[in-house]
């Protein structure tokens, strides 16, 4: 008796015999890519990495994320200029992800919330001195707290905060968010010792048995120029103004107070005044466009009423007034003066033509280089002396709080690796994920939420903060704008597009794999993948 | 739009699925224990839109019939490439009809299971283009005039793949193919009226008549699944371009579909005896040479000896679908 029905000789079986990966010349494989904000961010933030846990609602582990590399996340959303908003892929698409203001919410939620850094359990009995409590130094303690080390800060100052405390008015960070994110710091267990300046380096480190120092002076001495003065005129440089401001005996500018400077301690200086009741007015020599301050903030000192004289100098100051040259820009737009004079009222003229760095406390201290009035460091932030290492404002850089704060974190690893004899190797950077490699078909349209901003009549009459914050939802949606470039999102699309079934799901956070055996090599993955964490690459063959 | 779309912003409806939807708010294909009614293994080229076609309405069929379900197969590439003797992909209860006669094996087979009782089991039939516009279509519309019990799912590759890219009824004007003029002032197929077979089954007035592509899985499971939850005859025709037949990069066949799509060469709608209920609009218009640039088979129409005006009548045919369906969002201001 046959046992198959007639003309069949064979057993029917399953394709799954058939391992089509055998066809393939190219393969994909999952890869992450470094996500153009977290590249362009100067403090290394893992930008995608937190916004991702954002968007799921879970704020917590958003702001532990963030704070692995950045401890003042409250503090940053007010003050970051943000580039890794100029660098977003969203920006491409509508307009870029609202970063900032999401690092902002989570700043504060932390605040509010009282989430704190978790305290090491082991300490290394190393000590390390820190000089100066600005962003830089605040970082590097944080950083080094956290390896176990054991941290002193020495402030010249009454308080902490460096120029975000002295330099950045109140109605941009109000102190009650630096005071909370300042505390958390030395929660850690980092000492603060303020009102003491460091006069010599090397004296400090002997007498409290340091191990290794990192300075962060910033740069705080107004850069004065030679404007022909009469005795009765009053002349002042804005950084002690701002600094003025932080104690009990208010400036004493008059009514008509002329600032000189088109950068934005020139505009912090003359919306300050504005809100004190004065009439300030900036005098500038080159145009608006030229000038280093942010457009947004000559915007919004504009749209307080502080009026602005570009493309004009100071020529002379006298009692209760100075004269202004006019400037046109030549063909290599430099200033150049036309000979033409005008003269403005000036009960006071505040110079704000940029700081230097007082490194006396750098004196005897060999090897050193200083160049341009800053200290040279190495790759890895160390001086020219063995075991001083420096950032922020005193060495060659941009002066930001991203930076300072993004030079403390790589000093701090670095200091670490020589305290055990070794040297720090960061990782190899990810490709970039570049906006060709992204699929934007797949996201939908969803415009950047603003935040809000404070009445006109109440930025020009107090110090309250003038830009609002998110709330939960709006937070919510600004973090789901994100692309999550180069970095899989779970979005299922590989899963779901091969025409051969070859790829794994893997369930919930882990992930997906390829099947190989089956994979034809179509590419079809790499293609509908929205943010680009497929790649193919060829077969030896 | 013909289906709820998901209000979330970063990825909405467009995705297979999303770490942050609601289980429910997800597609059959997201399912990490999803049926996988075409398994691996099976030997379309490489980007073959017609396997993932298949799968992505089979899944949904067996899904919305609670895996009570048998499916009748013309011959062509789906049959071929699933079920060389002795092995199968199918992981559903299959029969391979003749290339011509699918409707009516479907309709047997309905007929059957109506006599058993077995009223829980549901039937769809699926052929090619050639296997429905062409030979089959004598079948499929005595099923459709009968009013079968049974969802026609046609995938629609524009021509005989199978036997080695002949043209159909269903392939578009200038497309070149195996049986089309290879040369000449007018290379490809002649412009004429092709046949336009979801406007046929419309005209028969039969329940449900939809179009689909495998660009849009979203829209494409919602047409499966609510075809499935009705009774009679339906329709539907996926776009399911084709690497080999159409000279475009294997990795390129959704693009290419969402193109068809985007440009107006396709438009994608539903009707219910015989009206037009909705239609998916176009989101981004694209020009139709952006949808006929990657393809080899309307090469000739680009480059040295470029056919302009045969672009701008193939841009033409676009603008009527655009115009007739109304794909586009109407400005609002
Ligand atoms: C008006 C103004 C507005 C600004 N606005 C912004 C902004 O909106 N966004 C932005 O990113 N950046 C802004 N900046 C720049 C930014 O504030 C600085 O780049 C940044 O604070 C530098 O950090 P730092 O830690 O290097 O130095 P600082 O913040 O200057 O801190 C240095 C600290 O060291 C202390 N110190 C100095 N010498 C000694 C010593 N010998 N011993 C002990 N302690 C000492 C000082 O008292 C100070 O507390 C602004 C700057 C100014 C002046
Ligand atoms: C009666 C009959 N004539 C011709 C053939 C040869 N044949 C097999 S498949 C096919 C073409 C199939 O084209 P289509 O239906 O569009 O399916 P595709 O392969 O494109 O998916 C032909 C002509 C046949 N099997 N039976
Ligand atoms: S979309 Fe997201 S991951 Fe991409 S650059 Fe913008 S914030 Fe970064
Ligand atoms: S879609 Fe499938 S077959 Fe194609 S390359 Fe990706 S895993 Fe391989
Ligand atoms: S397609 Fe989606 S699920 Fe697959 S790797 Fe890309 S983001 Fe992740
Ligand atoms: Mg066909």
């Amino acid at each position: 008796m046959p046992s198959k029905p007639f003309a069949i000789t064979l057993k029917p079986g399953t394709s799954l015999a058939n391992l089509t990966g055998t066809w393939r010349t190219a393969r994909p494989v999952y890869l992450d890519r470094l996500p153009p904000c977290n590249n362009a961010c100067p403090a290394g933030e893992n930008i995608q990495g937190w916004l991702f846990h954002a968007e799921s609602g879970d704020y917590e582990q958003a702001w532990r994320v963030l704070v692995q590399d950045n401890p003042l996340p409250a503090v940053m959303g007010r003050v970051c200029y943000h580039p890794c908003e100029g660098a977003c892929n969203r920006g491409q698409l509508d307009s870029a992800v609202g970063i900032n203001s999401v690092e902002r919410f989570l700043g504060d939620e932390a605040i509010k919330r009282g989430w704190k850094f978790e305290v090491p359990a082991h300490g290394s009995g190393k000590k390390v001195l820190v000089v100066g409590a600005g962003p830089s130094g605040l970082s590097a303690a944080y950083h080094l707290a956290c390896m176990g080390h054991k941290v002193e800060i020495h402030e010249a100052g009454p308080l902490a905060g460096g120029m975000m405390r002295f330099g950045i008015p109140k109605y941009r960070l109000p102190r009650d968010v630096l005071d909370a994110e300042v505390q958390r710091i030395l929660d850690l267990g980092v000492t603060l010792k303020l009102n003491t300046k460091v006069a010599s380096i090397d004296l400090s480190m002997r007498q409290g048995g340091f191990d290794a120092a990192f300075l962060a002076v910033g740069a705080h001495i107004g850069k004065r120029t030679t404007i022909p003065a009469g005795d009765a005129s009053h002349i002042v440089d804005a950084v002690s103004v701002l600094r003025s401001m932080e104690g009990e005996d208010k400036p004493m500018l008059g009514r008509k107070v002329v600032v000189y400077g088109g950068g934005n301690t020139a505009i912090d200086v003359a919306r300050t005044v504005k809100r004190m009741g004065g009439e300030p007015i900036i005098v500038y020599r080159r145009t608006r466009d030229k000038a280093p301050a942010h457009d947004f903030e000559i915007e919004e000192a504009l749209q307080e009423g502080v009026m602005i004289k570009w493309l004009s100098t100071i020529k002379q100051a006298g009692a209760g007034e100075i004269t202004v040259e006019k400037m046109e820009l030549d063909d290599k737009g430099f200033p150049q003066p036309t000979g033409e004079f005008e003269t403005l009222a000036a009960d006071s003229v505040v110079l704000a033509l940029g700081q230097d760095v007082d490194l006396s406390l750098l004196d005897g201290v060999p090897g050193l280089e200083v160049k341009d009035g800053v200290v040279q460091v190495a790759p890895n932030m160390m001086t020219g002396f063995p075991g001083i290492f420096a950032g922020g404002d005193m060495v060659p850089s941009q002066r930001t709080v991203t930076v300072a704060v993004g030079h403390g974190k790589k000093a701090a690893r670095h200091i670490d690796a020589w305290l055990n004899g070794t040297n720090y190797e960061s990782a190899a950077k990810h490709e970039l994920a570049e906006f060709e490699k992204l699929n934007p078909w797949y996201y939908s349209d969803a415009d950047k939420t603003v935040r809000p901003m404070l009445d006109i009549i109440r930025r020009q009459t107090s110090f309250d903060e003038v830009q609002g914050g998110l709330d939960e939802t709006n937070a919510l949606f600004e973090a789901r704008r994100c692309l999550s470039c180069g970095n899989c999102f779970e979005c299922d699309n590989c899963y779901g597009v091969c025409p051969d079934n070859a790829v794994i799901k893997l369930g919930p956070g882990k992930g997906f794999e390829f099947n190989y055996d089956y994979c034809k090599g179509c590419g079809i993955c790499v293609a509908e993948c929205p943010c680009g964490a497929i790649k193919m690459v060829a077969e030896d063959i | 739009m013909s289906f709820q779309p998901v209000k979330f912003y970063q990825t909405g409806t467009y995705t297979v699925g999303n770490r942050l939807l609601a289980p429910d708010e997800r597609s059959v294909q997201a399912n990490q224990m999803r049926g996988n009614s075409i398994n691996s293994g099976h030997r379309a080229c490489q980007g073959c839109g017609e396997a993932l076609g298949a799968r992505y309405a089979i899944d949904a069929a067996m899904v919305e019939s609670n895996g009570q379900l048998i499916a009748a197969n013309a011959t062509g590439c789906l049959e071929v490439f699933s079920t060389p003797y002795p092995e199968s992909s199918w992981q559903v209860p299959w029969i391979h009809s003749l290339f011509g006669n699918t409707a009516a094996v479907a309709t047997g087979i309905a007929a059957a299971m109506k006599a058993k009782g077995r009223h829980e089991v549901r039937v769809v039939a699926q052929g090619g283009d050639g296997g429905t516009t062409d030979i089959g279509f004598g079948c499929l519309s005595g099923m459709f005039e009968r009013n079968d019990d049974v969802l026609y799912i046609c995938y629609d590759n524009e021509g005989y793949m199978n036997t080695g890219v002949q043209r159909s009824s269903a392939t578009p004007p200038a497309a070149r193919t195996a049986t089309t003029m290879p040369v000449g002032p007018e290379p490809g197929n002649v412009f004429g009226q092709g046949k336009n077979v979801p406007e046929i089954a419309m005209a028969h007035g039969i329940p449900y008549v939809a179009t689909a592509t495998v660009a849009d899985l979203r829209d494409l499971e919602y047409k499966v699944r609510k075809a499935m939850r009705m009774h009679g005859a339906r329709y539907i025709q996926i776009f399911v371009p084709c690497p080999l037949g159409w000279g475009t990069a294997s990795h390129d066949t959704i693009r290419i579909a969402r193109l068809a799509k985007e440009s107006g060469m396709f438009p994608v709608f539903e009707a219910e005896h015989g009206e037009v209920t909705s239609v998916l609009k176009i989101r981004n218009k694209v020009a139709i040479g952006e949808y006929l640039k990657p393809q080899k088979r309307f090469a000739h129409l680009f480059g040295k000896h470029a056919h302009p005006e045969t672009v701008a009548r193939l841009q033409a045919i676009a603008d009527r679908n655009i115009r007739k369906y109304g794909l586009l969002e109407e400005e609002t201001d």
